[in-house]
């Protein structure tokens, strides 16, 4: 039997959302496929890619693992993997340790003050983040009052003069500062949905003020903690800018090493085959949280 | 509810920290120095610097055009996409919609830059860092429309359609009205993310083009000085006005209810 | 010919049968009520006739014709909902205009009957007011006028009176009765509250999983029960099991495990040899102390287990000879005593020959 009533709702049904997922299947899916494929070719003579379909038989062409086989031969490159992990979770680490304070206090403060802490947070948000990481130049720069309040507390121990700036430290201040307020935010949004009776209650039956954040307060945020980590872990594993700026030569991380291949070296297949090792990385880590928070969800 | 102290004092430190190191920039851009290093004194100076740098000035005018292009375009597609997601819950779009948002932003750029040169064959230039930024602000644009629209009473689409009105009149009369604050602050926040995007940007501009974050890249790995600092300022000045209206206009919205 | 007519109307959504193979006819001008528990039906049944879901077999007639090529938009019938539905952006007057808007009325006429609409709904000084600053019986009446205005054909109501508290429904009911009795607007009114559905409706269809239990007007449906499901739902029934001794004319002989023998209306169907129930309204169970002499011929005696004071009444359970507890209703009318019996005391339980309805299993 004919529903054309039913027929007529899916027609708008598919008006409304064909023209997004048009456009994001053209410049968001083909992109990402396009770079699968591309990380299984050759480089081009001249950078970019080599042809699929070679003319000249001396040149290469088709399809080989080459790429992937070049990342795994060098341990240099693992190595990069590996730090731009290690520096991606202290900087969810630290993240973390300085939000929950102030996502704390923002979640129990009364309504207006919230609002208005809300948007203290969300303001340094407005600036670019080259400009945030520009502002720690300045702060850690050698000229700076910081550097030498550090090299005159040096001093005193018959230490040369460090520089801050260049550095690994500077490194990881520049990514702490730039992603915390995408851990505050969802922090702030699990613990001021917490019924402060469960608190009371806790009190009521003995438990003390550590306690009741231990037992209470904490396990009900995972869920919290969970997204705000993966809001700063996954932008964290493809950061380059940061490195590049407050970083020294020895500083790089994947960001660098896919940037240098795509406008450096031109390398392109061995930097198609870093971002999608990259991508499955951070897809590997996206599920995990997605699991954790999945398990955990009825906490909250 | 309890705010000792100890809370107190943690989060003024984080606040502290958020905000100094702006404070720092903005207050030395006002300095009689070439170097960021001990205040001098107060001057205009870099600022006129800054006004007649040609290029930068370009650069503003590009920044500009793109931020208003691309957002205009992700408003439009965003919230399509933040409707459909919410009335019709398909599972593919929500997926498709939200992963240029979460994912580390150098493999959108890289992707593009590979998609635009080896298979459209397009120069970098304006066109393609357009289309890089309403990819990546469609996201935004559908979160926050589809948090207008949790909110609201299902059933008042129905009566409309229920009492006379058409899809496209239930729409016009219903849906936009009580989306419009929604699709406003998404616009804005669409602006403001791409008057501020580098990564991505830095991608697909190629050698023509250049917006205000590139320059400031170029001016911070090259020659720092204090005009740097002036252009962080305003440029800071610009997005906060474009946060404020925008958190005035779809309150709850932006108090990151929508992450 | 039948105003609105369901022929083999059956919709099911994967496995579950929500609407089976259901017929019936509703009149114009007539109050009629779908009665059952939640996952019965009848909202299903409501939304294919405003338009929302077809049915996957059967057909909708409306004056004969069949609704399936209409869109919800122009079928000429408008729905309350549950939730009022009212558009919070909008005003009362143009929540109330707004279906005359969409059908492009011109504006005086538009200004004209909305005043009307407002004044049959007793909200005339609420035209500029907002749907957040309106009590909930406020925004019932704009709903009511909003669905109203246009004349449809029928007004669909979707447990309307759910969201209001016991006073307030009860004067709304009340309402609804005149308004529809006023207008002549066939309602189809949506509902689980049995009580509401006896007051308001001309004629009720008594739902359970998908399938009319009974069709029949208020008060044959609470006088005469077809089967255990109808009787049980609405009101309160004592029901006792029951084998048919004889089924002469004027009455029918019922015999019942450990208490005797019981005389009922006769009914044609029930032969000697039958298994049924025996279904009595507890306010058709005279309670009296056990010393006392009552004359009917259904009397047993018992003790009072519980008592439930509800103010102008008290049902008295009692437990009887052979274990069944029965629910006698007693009004209060005697000034200066609250409640006649105590838990404990012993009591005699009586009913006349021709209470009570006989229900085969």
């Amino acid at each position: 039997m004919t529903r054309p009533t039913i027929s007529r709702a899916h027609l708008v049904k598919w008006l409304v959302s064909s023209p997004p997922l048009l456009f994001l299947l053209l410049f968001f899916v083909a992109p990402g496929i396009i770079m699968v494929v591309a990380s299984f070719r050759y480089p081009g003579e001249f950078g970019g890619l080599a042809a699929l379909y070679s003319p000249t038989p001396n040149l290469p062409s088709g399809l080989t693992a080459e790429a992937y086989r070049f990342f795994f031969s060098d341990p240099i490159y693992a190595e990069i993997f590996v730090k731009s992990f290690a520096v991606a979770l202290a900087t969810t680490f630290i993240c973390l340790l300085m939000a929950y304070p102030l996502a704390l206090l923002m979640a129990r403060s009364p309504k207006r003050q919230r609002d208005l802490m809300v948007l203290l947070v969300i303001m340094p948000f407005a600036s670019n983040f080259l400009i945030r990481a520009y502002a720690w130049m300045i702060i850690l720069g050698p000229q700076s009052a910081l550097s030498r309040l550090t090299n005159d507390f040096l001093l005193l121990f018959h230490a040369g003069p460090v520089p801050l700036l260049f550095s690994p430290v500077a490194v990881l201040v520049g990514m702490v500062y730039v992603h915390l307020p995408f851990m505050i935010l969802p922090l702030y949004t699990n613990l001021e949905r917490h019924d402060p009776l469960l608190l009371d209650a806790a009190q009521d039956l003995g438990a003390s003020a550590w306690q009741r954040f231990w037992r209470v307060t904490f396990p009900l945020s995972l869920p919290g903690i969970f997204a705000g980590s993966a809001l700063v872990f996954i932008p964290a594993l493809g950061v380059f800018a940061i490195p590049d700026i407050l970083g020294g030569t020895h500083d790089m991380l994947i960001g660098n090493l896919i940037k240098e291949q795509f406008l450096g070296t031109r390398d392109w297949p061995f930097g198609s085959a870093l971002s999608i090792l990259l991508t499955v990385a951070a897809l590997a880590w996206a599920g995990l949280a997605a699991g954790l928070a999945r398990r955990w969800r009825h906490y909250a | 509810m309890h705010r000792s102290p100890a809370l107190w004092t943690a989060a003024i430190l984080t606040y502290l920290f958020l905000y100094l190191p702006l404070v720092i920039v903005v207050a030395y851009s006002f300095n009689d120095s070439r170097l960021n290093a001990e205040w001098v004194g107060f001057t205009w100076h870099w600022y006129r610097v800054l006004l007649q740098d040609a290029g930068m000035l370009r650069a503003a005018a590009n920044s500009l055009f793109i931020a208003f292009v691309a957002s205009s375009a992700a408003t439009v597609l965003g919230t399509m996409a933040g409707i459909a997601m919410q009335r019709y819950r398909l599972r593919l779009l929500p997926i498709m919609v939200l992963s240029p948002v979460a994912m580390p932003e150098i493999l959108l750029g890289v992707s593009l830059l590979l998609f635009f040169i080896q298979v459209l064959n397009l120069t970098l230039g304006m066109l393609s860092v357009i289309i890089a930024h309403i990819t990546f602000c469609i996201g935004f644009v559908a979160v926050i429309v589809r948090a207008r629209l949790v909110g609201m009473d299902e059933s008042i689409f129905e009566a409309a359609r229920d009492l006379g009105a058409t899809p496209w009149q239930a729409f016009r009369h219903v849906t936009l009205p009580l989306i419009l604050p929604a699709v406003i602050a998404g616009f804005l926040m669409s602006f403001t993310l791409s008057l501020d995007d580098f990564v991505i940007t830095f991608f697909t501009a190629g050698v023509g083009v250049s917006t205000l974050p590139l320059q400031i890249y170029s001016m911070i790995k090259i020659a720092v000085t204090p005009e740097v600092n002036a252009v962080s300022t305003l440029l800071m000045l610009l997005t906060l006005t474009l946060l404020l209206l925008a958190s005035r206009i779809a309150p709850d919205v932006l108090k990151g209810r929508a992450v | 010919m039948a105003l609105l007519e369901l022929r083999n109307v059956t919709r099911r959504f994967g496995d579950f049968v929500a609407v089976d193979n259901v017929s019936l006819a509703i009149e114009a001008g007539e109050f009629f009520t779908l009665l059952g528990p939640s996952g019965s039906g009848k909202t299903t049944i409501l939304r294919m006739i405003a338009g929302f879901d077809l049915p996957d077999a059967g057909q909708i007639l409306l004056d004969g014709r069949d609704l399936a090529d209409t869109p919800a938009e122009n079928r000429p019938v408008h729905t309350v909902f549950q939730s009022y539905a009212l558009f919070p952006h909008l005003s009362v007057a143009d929540n109330v205009a707004f279906p005359l808007r969409m059908a492009h009325r011109p504006s005086e006429e538009i200004q004209r009957r909305t005043q009307q609409a407002l004044q049959q709904v007793r909200l005339p000084g609420k035209a500029a007011a907002y749907p957040h600053q309106l009590s909930g019986g406020e925004k019932q009446r704009v709903a009511l006028a909003r669905g109203l205005i246009n004349r449809p054909r029928l007004l669909l109501l979707d447990e309307s009176l759910g969201a209001l508290d016991a006073k307030l429904r009860e004067e709304m009911q009340v309402e609804l009765i005149g308004l529809q009795r006023e207008l002549g607007i066939t309602f189809v009114f949506v509902t689980h509250a049995q009580d509401e559905a006896l007051a308001l409706s001309h004629r009720i269809a008594v739902m359970n999983r998908g399938r009319v239990e009974q069709l029949d007007e208020p008060d044959k449906l609470y006088g005469f029960p077809r089967n255990r499901f109808v009787a049980d739902f609405i009101g309160n029934i004592n029901m006792l099991d029951a084998q048919v001794l004889e089924n002469t004319h004027g009455h029918l002989q019922l015999g019942i495990d450990g208490l005797g023998e019981v005389l009922a209306p006769s009914m044609p169907g029930p032969m000697a040899g039958g298994h049924g129930l025996l279904a009595l309204r507890p306010e058709q169970v005279r309670i009296v102390a056990g010393s006392e002499d009552i004359d009917l011929k259904n009397r047993f005696s018992g003790q009072v287990r519980e008592l439930l004071y509800h103010g102008d009444v008290t049902i008295y359970t009692v437990a009887l000879a052979n274990g069944a507890l029965f629910k006698a209703l007693r009004p209060n009318s005697t000034p200066g005593r609250a409640t006649f019996f105590e838990v404990g005391d012993a009591v005699t339980v009586a009913w006349r020959h021709d209470a009570g309805v006989f229900l085969h299993d």
